[in-house]
């Protein structure tokens, strides 16, 4: 620098000044983060003939983004090579972050065809349907089905799929392509045991924590961390109490839906099992792992739970723990529903962007999907259950899976609850619901404040205008 | 300063034209202008000779060599700033590039928004109480491995014995991500299989078990703890060095002086090293305003029971991504960006006083 004569100070307070001058030039220049938007690349359809219902155009490429998750990706991957066989090549992603890696694409206008939107990281398909990025899979819905061509593919579905892809309107954005069991989960071993029976009835149900408690076992446990685990029974507790309206009403967030008799009689039933010291010490500390573990290990009888829990807490089940679901025990007599009732519903959700430049190739490999090879080849692979109505019949399944076929078969359609709220307000069910029924079982309230501040949550949400509601 | 340097910019500028050999000392802005924007060698010889080349030539160097950080700057640094601001007018949900603009909307409904104010509340709560903490243990533990010791021949001041041994502990978990560090103390904190309730069990101390983390009444502290937990050897190492910076003779005319060990703490190396606190604070405070990992890994439901642990970050991660409202999260980012910046021209404006040379 020599004759430059630039002193360093000098030099410093000059350039932040032209950096300060730069900045709010910089700011209006630069390209936005919620830029781009609409895209025309999409390739031509293809001719429509017996065999291509959809019109997909043989030659073009389609794009897979698997959730990498407790399901893996092996069953996608042959299903490529059965739709390979007759349309284009498919490139293949897996991750565990949906949100992060697609939410971007989707803003971009640049999103794969198919989407495996699940996992923790998922995005939030209600805000995606609002935004019109979801394509309607009605043409999937109506094509002829390849597990039984002399249906179309709705009407090899069970019970429940189809609504569980709507969203407020008569449209289908989701498929989902797994089919979970909620209830209450034990092991058959540990109750015999302790010459136990699963008990049927709220009173069987605290006898046989009193007995345990004797022996030291604890009746329950569940995921303290996240405590909106404990909807899975406590949900259809509730529609058996007091029937499905209820759990209607909660959905729809009416005025006073969590002060029906019902949500008390089964707020005051649970808490009960907390006042009589039948929940596993520390509990309300531990995650869904834990809590598994724990019960796995004996240390408690019954977790509430989804049929996902039997592959999950493989590497800690012994082999002779014949692990059942059933489910929740009835309060008593006067209930609205049979034993019978449970949660059961489709999960694991496929979509197909509105963007995507292949729409109908995406929907065609979803068909494929519910083919008898590819749904057998999942139930196989990742014991579990899919949305085709029968596909795993003549299978041989693991205990779990096959306790829950029985009750799946046991309740018919007739005693079957979906609750939405899930899905429809996440942040209401999972932290506003799930945080009251948290204080609740750890004994910081009574049931009544429970009811209060669920009440008051969905009050809240009722009146939000930013948040999109639905009705059922 | 500034003078100074005008004043040899001007002697070097009038030698410059002097050498010019009496040619045309000014020509029109053009040259001058072009001569600006390229490269050195395509100057012309006019702009050369010309008295005001040198000055010319200086801020030439300076923008050009600055221009490329200016921009990167801009772009990555300073348009997103903008961009917030702008995008916390909106609804926009995140989901798609369509959005309207609302005005104060989402400002208005932070007011009565009762989840934020108490993931403020909580957030101040930490800013408070977790540089006090951390600053407090890190100055004590500095001073003990610095000055602690007992007193040597030879020597005004010496370290406990070990210090070397010390300062490396305490620094380990500065080397731990904080993903890890939110994992570990997860399980530390499990109320079943969990060391801390172990260790209690182990002692006999049974009425002191619990669930930690499920515990409304403790889950904050337990935040804090951690929080704490984690700077703490930063400090440490940072307080070690400026202390080191103090000349011995110092500490020895306070001995000779007969001042006690906390008087030499508190009316020596205190002062001495308060410019370092200072930054410490500002610093600590930033880190304890985030908080979001400790928060989101650690606690149960991310920021529960209830909203006993919600901290403002988390609150503005499931406005955006949970609830699809990217436009009132990041209304919530530019509040915390407000207290941010309020909070630190606070610290600067209450430790401004003049520099001990030393």
């Amino acid at each position: 620098m020599g004759s430059n004569h630039v002193n360093r100070r000098d030099l410093i307070k000059r350039s932040a000044a032209v950096g300060l001058v730069a900045a709010p030039g910089m700011g209006m220049l630069s390209a936005c983060a919620s830029g781009g938007g609409e895209n025309d690349d999409k390739v031509e359809k293809g001719k429509k003939t017996k065999d291509n219902p959809l019109a997909v155009n043989k030659d073009a490429k389609l794009e897979v983004v698997i959730f990498n998750g407790g399901y893996g990706d092996q069953y996608a991957l042959d299903n490529h090579k059965v739709y390979e066989k007759n349309f284009g090549n498919v490139s293949h992603s897996k991750t565990q972050k949906i949100r992060t890696k697609m939410q971007p694409r989707m803003v971009k206008g640049n999103p794969p065809d198919v989407i495996n939107n699940s996992g923790a990281e998922n995005m939030d398909v209600a805000s995606l349907i609002e935004k019109d990025q979801v394509a309607d899979l009605q043409p999937l819905l109506d094509a002829p089905s390849l597990y039984d061509p002399s249906k179309k593919v709705s009407e090899t579905l069970l019970p429940g799929v189809v609504e569980k892809g709507r969203f407020g309107s008569d449209k289908v954005y989701q498929l989902n392509y797994s089919y979970t069991v909620y209830g209450v989960w034990y092991s058959k071993t540990n109750l015999e045991k302790l010459d136990l029976e699963y008990p049927k009835t709220w009173d069987e149900m605290l006898a046989a924590c009193a007995k345990a408690k004797k022996e030291g076992i604890a009746g329950w446990t569940y995921a303290g961390k996240h405590p909106y685990y404990f909807a899975f029974s406590l949900y259809p507790f509730i529609a058996k109490i007091g029937g499905k309206e209820v759990l209607e009403a909660i959905d729809n967030l009416e005025p006073n839906a969590w002060k029906h008799d019902a949500v008390k009689k089964a707020f005051e039933a649970y808490h009960e099992l907390y006042a009589k010291g039948y929940i596993l010490k520390g509990t309300p500390g531990i995650d869904h792992i834990q809590s598994q573990t724990q019960w796995t290990k004996g240390k408690a009888l019954f977790l509430p739970n989804g049929s996902w829990v039997e592959n999950e807490a493989k590497g800690t089940t012994p082999k002779d723990f014949e692990m059942t679901v059933a489910p929740p025990s009835s309060l008593d007599k006067s209930d609205a529903m049979p034993f019978e009732t449970i949660w059961a519903e489709a999960s694991e959700p496929f979509m197909v962007p509105a963007q995507a430049k292949n729409v109908e190739g995406g929907m065609e490999w979803l068909r494929t999907m519910m083919s008898k090879q590819s749904t057998q080849n999942f139930s196989k692979q990742v014991s579990a259950l899919t949305c085709v109505d029968g596909a795993s019949d003549g299978l041989d399944l693991q205990s779990g899976l096959a306790s829950a076929q029985e009750i799946l078969k046991a309740a018919g359609d007739e005693n079957r609850v979906g609750p939405r709220i899930r899905d429809w307000y996440l942040e209401l069910d999972k932290d506003k619901v799930g945080g009251a029924l948290a204080s609740m079982m750890s004994g910081d309230i009574e049931p009544a404040e429970a009811m209060k501040r669920c009440q008051k949550a969905a009050d809240e949400v009722a009146k939000d205008d930013s948040v999109k509601k639905y009705k059922r | 300063m500034a003078n100074d340097v005008r004043t040899v910019d001007k002697t070097t500028t009038d030698s410059g034209s002097d050498r010019g050999a009496g040619g045309p000392a000014r020509s029109g802005a053009g040259p001058l202008v072009l001569a600006f924007l390229l490269p050195p060698r395509f100057t012309p010889e006019k702009v050369r000779n010309d008295r005001r080349y040198r000055t010319l030539d200086k801020y030439r160097f300076v923008c050009w060599f600055l221009l490329l950080p200016i921009v990167i700057y801009a772009i990555f640094v300073v348009s997103p700033f903008f961009q917030a601001f702008y995008y916390s007018l909106t609804d926009w949900t995140g989901f798609s590039s369509d959005f309207a603009f609302v005005g104060a909307d989402n400002y208005v409904r932070l007011l009565e928004d009762s989840s934020f104010w108490a993931s403020l509340r909580h957030s101040l709560l930490l800013l408070v109480v977790a540089p006090l903490v951390t600053l407090g243990l890190g100055l004590f533990f500095a001073f003990m491995l610095q000055a602690g010791g007992r007193h040597k021949k030879n020597e005004a001041i010496s370290g406990v014995r070990g210090a070397k041994l010390y300062k490396n502990v305490y620094f380990f978990p500065q080397v731990l991500s904080v993903a890890i560090i939110g994992v570990v103390w997860g399980a530390m904190y499990d109320p079943i299989t969990g060391p801390i309730n172990e260790v209690l069990r182990l002692a006999g101390l049974d009425f002191l078990t619990r669930s930690w983390l499920a515990d409304p009444k403790f889950a904050l502290s337990c935040v804090l703890f951690v929080l704490c937990w984690m700077f703490i050897g930063f400090y440490v190492v940072l307080f070690s060095a400026a202390m080191g910076a103090i000349p011995k003779d110092i500490y020895e005319a306070a001995l000779l002086d007969g001042a006690s060990r906390p008087a030499t703490f508190f009316r020596v190396t205190l002062p001495l090293i308060w410019d370092t606190v200072q930054t410490g604070w500002i610093y600590m405070g930033i880190q304890a305003l985030d908080s979001f990992a400790i928060v989101h890994i650690m606690t149960i439901n991310r920021g529960g029971p209830g909203e006993s642990t919600l901290v403002t970050p988390v609150y503005l991660y499931k406005k955006a991504f949970d609830s699809g409202q990217a436009g009132y999260a990041t209304a919530i980012g530019v509040v915390l960006l407000l207290v941010t910046m309020v909070f630190a021209a606070i610290m600067m404006l209450l430790n401004r006083r003049d520099r001990i040379e030393y």
